[in-house]
């Protein structure tokens, strides 16, 4: 005969002030098998923890109901409570008197009767609890990283200082993401390739890190610790063994495309690498854009106007790196832990019909204007006009291009456009003293170290005009644009003449965010920006385990917020990787042999296809589960027809005595 | 079992989502009505048609599933599952002499602790209107 021990928590007052926690301890003595029933304080409170342990010891209790507040939030708390008194952790059960009753119901009398049901409920349930042991598994001591922007170089080096291996996945030719495109970091101005490309030489040469640029992620299979993904290989038509990265190649190419890492500002050659300072440091060959390659397309077909054939870089190339032969690769890689720094891009302002929608080339993003501002930019640092090279002597800038704007549904703010903004004032007079600089505004936020000092500094030190309201239309007359809006501190309509206009456009995920999400089956908002397990208390992990999120692609962030996001993924992917073994959840399916017929349906619906076909020694084929694979949902309990499998901690007969708590004679 | 509370309603709720739904409204405060008793299971996929059946066999005035919304379930494609078997059984209620309205499938996520207190408050609301339903 069991022994069960009732514990019911006042919480302070959350539960008891509202539910009568003396009559609910009264009523639960009365419930079958229950030996003892207490009340405390605070059950979670080390007080409240150590009289359950006496309570257990004392009564000589063997299972345990701890009637609080939600399984979700204490549940491994109370579990190591009755472990350390010697109870199996899995003879517990927990009632929700707290989120599911006292804080939603205000009625003493019903809260308190619904909490006697609730605690019945738990106390059938914890009756047919059985006593349960976690099994080892092996895991992988490899972690991946997807995404080489700072946020991912910086987990993959702390991971790698672990001592653990690393493979960096980056689907461009280069790591370095958007910092690598930046000139300045406010509100340091440090120079932002010169704080970068150290960390990205590290990476191209730490022992343990293996970078994969030019790649995707395609397929994730497998499970915490033993994750199995194929990692898709672009064709570079560069052999990396024999490139020395001498750089005639791309100096020869004559084809010109508008450089992606420029934002089309400048041109980039077909065998490329994006820019100097790339890791690695070697090209890749732009298939679509190549003349060879047009050529060699063309042949296939013949129709159409004969493509010229070039093989320029072939002919330049000093170690006869170019291998045409090369074809897209898929690889298949094991790991242990996931982390996920996809990063973000800017929003795309051409829906913002009010600025042109892209049609004034004079009207630049604030991206491209850092493009513009560094010295290994398509402009060698001078900031001249796209239109026609000059320099701009009066700049307007628009804030939250993208951002705080319903009606592009935005509504978020990308937290960083008030400082680059400002920074991007400081540096403009640095430039050229005789600049003019307009900003509208909605607010000013500055949340941060140094930061309002620094946007304070825009203000007040460069003679920018800040002017709070928005733009209602950017035309253009003769060779300037006249920016018409509103100040609405002076609350009148405001027209400047200005020779640039840079839009403080937003953050959003990148292209392919969501799309990774779905194969690494985490969450993703509206947005498609990544969702952490809990905002506050698990910033870096996510619902599956083994599987970390950093960085700007779980929602607008600056570079130091991205590094620190990126070191807590590493350290969590890290202290996942040191274990020897990882410990399954005991909560999952099991097949009695003697009841099942062999019909399969279970392996039908099993998500994780746990389920393997097995030979017993009377010679039957029947289903069995495979305990590491197992996620414990239930959906083959639920298919099987003879009854044979049951989901341990939610068995058929643990629901149906709850159900029968409520309702049975 | 206790009379004050009729009419009863039990609910499932997948631990996922729409049991930390009504978590959520409980930090909330999103009061709503306390008819209903609630069950926790790993997914709406693991509740048994059968056990539906059972629970208004055994007089039951209401049941309720909860679960993720479609495409969100943690075991990626649950509530698929429980979507289509309990269409079947929702076909089936009326003929086994119990009213369709007693036994409603919503999807909660975590975070509409709001939509949750007003799933229910409706659900009690219409099942107060439509009374108790006779015993057995
Ligand atoms: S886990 Fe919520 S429905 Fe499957």
């Amino acid at each position: 005969m069991s022994r069960i021990g009732v514990f019911i928590c006042h919480c302070g007052t959350n539960i008891g002030g509202v539910v009568n926690v003396p009559e609910v301890v009264e009523a639960a003595r009365h419930m079958p098998l229950v030996a003892f029933a207490d009340e405390n304080k605070y059950t979670c409170s080390e007080v409240g923890q150590s009289s359950i342990r006496n309570a257990i010891a004392e009564h000589k209790l063997d299972r345990v109901v701890i009637a609080s507040c939600s399984p979700r939030m204490h549940e491994n708390t109370f579990r190591r409570t009755v472990t350390a008194a010697g109870i199996n952790p899995y003879l517990l059960e927990m009632a929700n008197l707290r989120e599911h009753c006292s804080w939603v119901h205000s009625d003493a009398r019903d809260a308190t009767s619904k909490a006697i049901d609730l605690v019945r409920m738990a106390v059938s349930k914890v009756a047919r609890h059985e006593a349960l042991f976690p099994k080892q598994i092996g895991l992988t001591k490899r972690a991946l990283v997807i995404g080489g922007g700072v946020t991912g170089i910086q987990a993959a080096l702390d991971i790698a200082a672990s001592g653990h291996e690393v493979v960096l996945v980056e689907k461009e030719p280069s790591i370095g993401g958007r910092m690598a495109q930046l000139d300045k970091t406010f509100p340091t101005l440090d120079c932002s390739a010169c704080i970068l490309t150290p960390k990205m030489v590290d990476v191209a040469q730490h022992p343990k890190i293996t970078l994969l640029s030019y790649s995707e992620i395609v397929d994730v299979r497998g499970f915490v610790g033993n994750f199995e993904v194929d990692i898709l290989r672009k064709a570079k038509l560069v052999d990396y063994e024999k490139c020395t990265g001498c750089g005639l190649c791309w100096q020869a190419c004559p084809e010109k495309i508008p450089s992606e890492f420029n934002l089309g500002l400048g041109h980039r050659t077909a065998i490329y690498i994006p820019f100097a300072q790339a890791v690695p440091n070697k090209p890749v060959i732009d298939i679509a854009n190549c003349r060879y390659e047009n050529y060699r397309r063309w042949k296939e077909t013949e129709e159409g106007e004969e493509p010229p054939q070039c093989r320029i870089c072939e002919g330049v190339c000093p170690t006869e790196a170019i291998d045409r032969t090369q074809q897209d690769e898929i690889i298949t890689e094991k790991f242990g832990a996931i982390v996920v720094t996809t990063g973000f891009k800017t929003f795309d302002y051409s829906v913002y019909g009010e600025y042109g929608g892209g049609r004034y080339p004079n009207v630049i993003t604030s991206l491209q204007l850092e493009r513009l501002m560094s010295a290994a930019g398509p402009t060698e640092g001078e900031v001249l006009r796209p239109s026609d090279g000059t320099h701009p002597k009066s700049v307007v800038f628009i804030q939250c291009v993208g951002s705080r704007d319903d009606k592009v549904n935005r509504p978020y703010c990308s937290k960083v456009c008030c400082m680059y903004t400002a920074k991007h004032a400081i540096m403009l007079k640095e430039h050229d003293p005789e600049v003019q600089c307009y900003v509208f505004y909605i607010d000013i936020r500055a949340g941060g170290k140094d930061f309002e000092e620094f946007a304070r500094r825009a203000q007040d030190e460069t003679g920018a005009l800040y002017l709070r309201g928005r733009v209602s239309q950017i035309y253009q007359q003769g060779d300037k644009l006249m920016v018409l809006g509103e100040d609405s501190l002076m609350g009148r309509p405001v027209e400047i003449t200005a020779d640039l206009v840079v839009l403080a456009t937003g953050m959003e995920p990148s292209e392919n965010a969501a799309e990774i999400a779905q194969t690494l089956n985490i969450s993703y908002n509206t947005y498609n920006f990544l969702i952490e397990a809990h905002p506050k208390l698990r910033p870096v992990e996510t619902q599956t385990d083994g599987i970390f999120v950093a960085g700007a692609a779980v929602g607008p962030r600056d570079i130091p917020e991205c590094v620190a996001h990126g070191s807590a993924a590493a350290v969590k992917a890290v202290a996942l990787l040191s274990q020897d073994s990882l410990t399954t959840d005991p909560l999952i399916s099991v097949v009695d042999p003697m009841k099942c017929v062999g019909c399969f349906a279970c392996k039908e619906v099993c998500p994780f296809n746990a389920i393997e076909e097995q030979v017993t020694r009377d010679g039957r084929t029947i289903s069995s589960i495979n305990e590491s694979v197992c996620k414990g949902c239930g959906l083959c309990v639920v298919a099987c027809r003879p009854g044979a499998i049951n989901l341990r901690g939610f068995t058929n007969q643990q629901l149906l005595s709850e159900v029968l708590t409520l309702v049975g004679r | 079992m206790s009379a004050d509370n009729e009419p009863l309603i039990i609910g499932f709720l997948c631990n996922w989502c729409s049991y930390a739904g009504a978590d959520m409204a409980g930090t909330s405060r999103m009061a709503y009505p306390s008819n209903i008793r609630i069950i926790r299971v790993p997914c709406s996929g693991r509740v048994d048609p059968l056990l539906i059946v059972k629970c208004f066999q055994e007089g039951a005035d209401a049941v309720l599933v909860a679960g993720c919304h479609p495409g969100d379930c943690h075991y990626n494609e649950g509530n698929y599952y429980s979507r289509r078997r309990f269409a079947v059984l929702r076909a089936l209620l009326d003929f086994m002499g119990i009213d369709k309205e007693r036994f409603r499938v919503e999807w909660v996520s975590a975070s509409e602790g709001k939509r949750f207190s007003q799933i229910v408050s409706q659900f009690t609301e219409d099942m107060n209107r439509i009374g108790a339903r006779k015993a057995g």
